[in-house]
């Protein structure tokens, strides 16, 4: 397992022409406006052809609901915020459901991406400063707090954010700001863990 | 008028997780491409030394907003028939806030971490088990704060609603913003990592 050495600011960061972070290992990423565009087609797409956004958390959502519900069947079905997730597939089945499959996706898409560009190993993502453990404790703690979030929020980066800020959707604006907030709010307190 | 096609029953709901697989692959992709599969590229977006993040999602706003407005504006597709969630504003709000802070402390927003979790990376993984263990710490509150999570109620509403004035005048100034961002993130970006390379 390499650890913290797959990436870290440019050789050009040192002579102060920019501090972009770029891969240590494959080729480099894209630009990111072309990048932009390419999301911002996929989005588009997704409008045009399903009349529907993306998302990510939803799909973990169904997965949990799921888990939920054999493990504790009348649990699960008592509780409407569970119940939602196992009805909303097709034919009855939680898994089955469009999110579902679309983040399946995501991660093939992802793989393909990584593979093409040699950028697929075992590593731990994170600044020189922390250990494997402390970054690993605080990604499950990240989680957590954002799966609360998103839960609240009807949404994350991928479903609000980015699907809700394109149609102009208040409640995405208002919540895209929330998010830039908090993350600079919380930045300074866990800077050992990135800088 | 014929699209959105799913909307227009163009296809039935088999063939729309097909289509899911597809826009999932092709999502994955430019998340990969522009390097969100690293918690530290993303992060850096908070300590301003790499403006990706802005970068990247304000071209994609930017881009599908433009694209829809004009798609139908040209007649080819219905807007209205394109899904507006329900804004509930202050569980938004909310919402948002742990969001941010989850981004900062856990590397990855749940889009990003399914990339991060394809090219490899262990804390991706442990990020993403965090997410359902937040998810089931919801799930098992959500009865006792139901009244909450429904509480001011909008209705699905956009900007130039809200604020009574035409559609176009809102995309102008978002586009005006991703501009001035995009114009300034260079010397931003440098005046940062050169602060950061002489405190490390």
């Amino acid at each position: 397992m390499t650890v913290a050495t797959d990436f870290a600011p440019s050789e050009s960061l040192r002579e102060g022409a920019t501090s972009a972070i770029e891969s240590r290992r494959g080729s480099p990423f894209m630009n990111p406006y072309l990048a932009g565009i390419g999301l911002g087609l996929v989005l588009l797409a997704a409008f045009f052809i399903m009349g529907r956004g993306l998302g990510a958390s939803g799909a973990f959502s169904s997965a949990t609901a799921l888990a939920v519900e054999k493990v504790a069947p009348e649990h699960a079905r008592a509780n409407d915020f569970y119940l939602g997730y196992l009805e909303s597939g097709l034919d009855g089945h939680a898994m089955k459901s469009w999110l579902v499959f679309e983040v399946l996706g995501v991660l093939m898409g992802g793989f393909f991406s990584g593979a093409l560009a040699g950028r697929l190993s075992p590593t731990v993502d994170k600044g020189p400063r922390i250990s494997i453990r402390g970054r690993l404790a605080f990604a499950f703690a990240g989680g957590l707090l954002m799966g609360v979030g998103a839960k609240f929020a009807r949404g994350c980066t991928s479903g609000q954010a980015l699907s809700g800020g394109a149609l102009l959707n208040v409640g995405s604006w208002a919540f895209m700001i929330m998010v830039f907030a908090g993350a600079y709010a919380m930045a300074f307190f866990v800077r050992r863990q990135w800088i | 008028m014929m699209a959105p096609f799913f909307k227009y029953d163009l296809f039935g709901d088999e063939f729309s997780l097909i289509v899911a697989v597809l826009i999932g692959f092709a999502f994955g992709f430019f998340l990969e491409r522009a390097g969100f599969g690293s918690a530290r590229k993303l992060t850096a977006q908070f300590y301003l030394t790499d403006l990706a993040v802005f970068k990247v999602m304000f071209t994609a706003i930017v881009t599908a907003m433009l694209g829809a407005f004009y798609l139908s504006w040209m007649g080819f597709l219905d807007l209205s028939l394109v899904y507006l969630s329900t804004t509930y504003l202050a569980p938004q709000l909310l919402g948002g806030v742990l969001l941010g802070f989850g981004f900062v402390v856990g590397g990855y927003c749940p889009g990003t971490s399914v990339v991060g979790m394809a090219t490899g990376r262990v804390d991706a993984l442990v990020y993403g088990a965090g997410l359902i263990a937040g998810i089931f710490a919801f799930g098992e509150a959500y009865p006792y704060m139901e009244g909450f999570v429904y509480s001011t109620d909008m209705g699905a509403i956009t900007l130039p609603q809200l604020f009574g004035v035409p559609y176009g005048l809102v995309m102008l100034v978002i586009v005006l913003i991703a501009l001035l961002g995009f114009w300034a993130a260079p010397s931003i970006e440098r005046y940062f990592g050169n602060r950061l390379t002489e405190e490390v």
